[in-house]
């Protein structure tokens, strides 16, 4: 403050102005800038016109293969997660996050085998998304659900909803992961139908790949929603099924031979 | 009737403030562990990604539904015009603050990111119940930190009764928005019914008044003031009709399931061979938590017996607790029917069978701290706050009461 000023207080003013406006500025400016980034985002971002899904043959599902388990865990970094030390096998099983995993079944009647991964069924009216406080659990135009783990709180209300236990959640310190999937200690994840593939203009995931790879091709990849695709014809000709149909969730992944 | 005089609870300050330290100390040993938890992750509680919820949310869902039923006496007093309740009805209010709060604090400390807790409070989505929740929660500090002040201050006395109303609304929608957390879970047998609502508000009603007599017992012996007998009986006979209420509303909760062919394996499973469950269940829920609270409260060998009524009380809350435990636990531990009529054969991630829980000492230390927040909260209110009659001996003209 100049003492030769008869008019201190304007200058204390215009200073008490100057600093609350760029105060302001700073706090607004970042919200402006994410803004401006997402919209560039969202310009180029997915669209309705696609629904991803997958159709899985139970018949062709192998026995004893589990390549589309190693190939999810190698694609997504869940065979990067460690064991804590000291946890045991059984806390393991159950703690370890599991995109997706193999079943197999056998019918109370008839005594039938059928074996089939499962995985989320990407739901057009997906649970998760309904009950997620913080809207972190989503569904893209193109039908993916997945979690945004910049605002997941890890409150688990989505895996409690989930139908079909396809959710995991991270119970240990995460030392490595891949840039395509991030991963973080306290949150919620689950298969997102290697969304970074898709994103790259790529149409496989991982599991279709191993499973074709191995000679099976139990599953199918593709736009539920163009009736030139592969998976939509499939679906077309042969009769296939919803887990859990008499939910009405409408699943981008169905089932033949169930 | 006399005027009724309300003082700030004055015992003896070694008394008061050793139980506050020891209240502290149990709150520490609570955040230690909470600091466990969160800095090791999950991995170190009982928890799984088949019981994703485990024994905090069993404290914290208990403290929640308590804390509404403890704003009942207070209602009672406002809302349908007691006037033996009315007097407790600031004591009533502050201690279903404190309930509230410290079942928050269990919930958000258990969160896998409670440093984003920020988000929750800022990032809606609307569908959610646990948004509703959120938004309820901090509606009822509010109104009743208002009901409260219209209570304590002559010069907003006015707005009692509109706020007593007020109140009594919210808290119906609160514990309504409780028991939704878990009738709307479709994917899970034990959940996914609508009686699971109101069941939860008649349960609040029987935890909160068993809560409140226990810490209104307590208050009193502490400041060394007179507690009549006749407000407790009628303490006593409210409390008989909500632990038989919540009983009746369990029955028909389970008798609709055994109905249902699709519930039988569920119903199985907690009723029969659920192992720990069902011995919850029957032993906990039925037996220790009404069954012998009725006979504490309706026997006439303990018609004036303080004690049975507080250990009614202590009961009805363990059993409480325990029949929580058993809709919150049991309910996730029995297995999704993913596949009807098909048996798992194999699932390398536990399909088809009964997921284990065995909650670890770090999540109980978490959950008891929740209490010892709820109980230093009314204790500090109650020394601060001219909350309770200096005496409530029992009225003269007793056809008025």
């Amino acid at each position: 403050m100049s003492n030769k000023d008869d008019r201190p207080d304007m200058k204390r003013r215009e200073f008490i102005g100057k600093t609350v406006l760029a105060a302001g500025a700073a706090s607004v400016a970042p919200g402006v800038l994410l803004t401006v980034a997402k919209a560039g985002g969202e310009s180029r971002g997915v669209s309705s016109d696609v629904r991803y899904g997958l159709l899985i043959d139970t018949n062709k599902c192998a026995d004893d293969c589990t390549a589309c388990v190693d190939a999810c865990n190698r694609e997504n970094g869940i065979d990067l997660v460690e064991r804590p030390k000291g946890q045991s096998d059984d806390d393991w099983n159950a703690q370890r996050p599991q995109w997706i995993r193999k079943v197999q079944l056998k019918d109370k009647q008839t005594g039938e085998i059928t074996n089939l991964p499962m995985m989320c069924q990407h739901c057009e009216f997906p649970p998760c998304v309904d009950v997620c406080p913080t809207g972190a659990s989503f569904k893209r135009a193109d039908g993916i659900v997945m979690v945004d783990r910049h605002t997941c709180i890890g409150c688990r209300y989505c895996m409690m909803a989930c139908p079909y236990k396809a959710r995991s959640f991270i119970h240990q310190n995460v030392a490595q992961q891949l840039v395509n999937a991030p991963r973080g200690k306290g949150c919620v994840e689950s298969c997102n139908l290697c969304v970074h593939r898709i994103d790259a203009g790529d149409m496989t995931t991982a599991c279709q790949e191993a499973c074709e790879k191995d000679g099976h091709q139990a599953i199918v990849f593709g736009d539920l929603k163009d009736p030139d695709s592969k998976l939509a014809k499939l679906l077309k000709t042969k009769s296939s099924r919803q887990i859990r149909a008499d939910l009405e969730l409408n699943t981008g992944v169905r089932y033949t031979n169930v | 009737m006399k005027k009724t005089h309300y003082s700030e609870l004055w015992c003896s300050s070694p008394r008061f403030w050793g139980g506050l330290t020891f209240l502290a100390f149990i709150i520490l040993l609570g955040l230690g562990a909470t600091y466990y938890m969160e800095h090791q992750g999950h991995w170190v509680t009982g928890m799984s990604n088949q019981v994703v919820w485990g024994l905090p949310h069993v404290f914290a869902i208990f403290m929640i539904v308590a804390a509404s039923g403890a704003l009942n006496v207070a209602s009672i007093g406002s809302v349908f015009g007691g006037p033996m309740y009315k007097p407790l009805g600031r004591f009533s209010a502050l201690l279903a603050i404190g309930l509230l709060a410290g079942g928050l604090m269990v919930l958000v400390l258990d969160l896998g990111r409670p440093d984003r807790l920020v988000v929750a409070m800022t990032t809606f989505n609307l569908k959610s119940i646990f948004t509703w929740n959120i938004l309820l929660y901090t509606g009822f500090f509010v109104i009743v930190g208002l009901y409260i002040w219209t209570m304590i201050d002559r010069k907003v006395n006015k707005y009692y009764q509109v706020t007593g109303y007020l109140a009594f609304f919210w808290r119906l929608v609160l514990t309504t928005g409780t028991g939704s957390i878990f009738g709307f879970l479709v994917a899970r047998e034990a959940y996914d019914a609508a009686i699971l609502a109101p069941m939860f508000i008649i349960m609040s009603f029987s935890f909160g008044l068993a809560f409140f007599i226990i810490t209104l017992i307590s208050a009193y012996w502490w400041a060394g003031r007179t507690l009549g007998e006749l407000r407790l009986a009628k303490l006593k006979h409210l409390l008989g009709v909500f632990v038989g209420a919540v009983l009746y509303f369990s029955m028909v909760y389970h008798l609709t399931n055994l109905y249902i062919t699709q519930h039988h394996g569920v119903e199985r499973f907690i009723l029969l061979d659920g192992g720990v469950y069902s011995l919850m269940f029957w032993l906990g829920h039925v037996l220790i938590g009404s069954i012998i609270p009725l006979f504490l409260i309706y026997s006439p060998a303990f018609a004036s017996s303080r004690f049975a009524i507080g250990a009614a009380s202590v009961l009805v809350l363990m059993g409480g607790f325990l029949q929580l435990y058993v809709i919150v636990i049991g309910g996730q531990a029995f297995p999704m029917n993913m596949f009807p009529g098909k048996e798992v054969v194999t699932s390398e991630f536990l399909d088809g069978v009964v997921a284990s829980y065995i909650p670890t000492t770090a999540e109980g230390l978490l959950g008891i701290a929740g209490i010892a927040v709820a109980m230093t909260m009314v204790a500090v209110g109650s020394r601060m706050l001219k909350v309770l009659p200096e005496n409530l001996e029992d009225p003269k003209d007793l056809e008025h009461a």
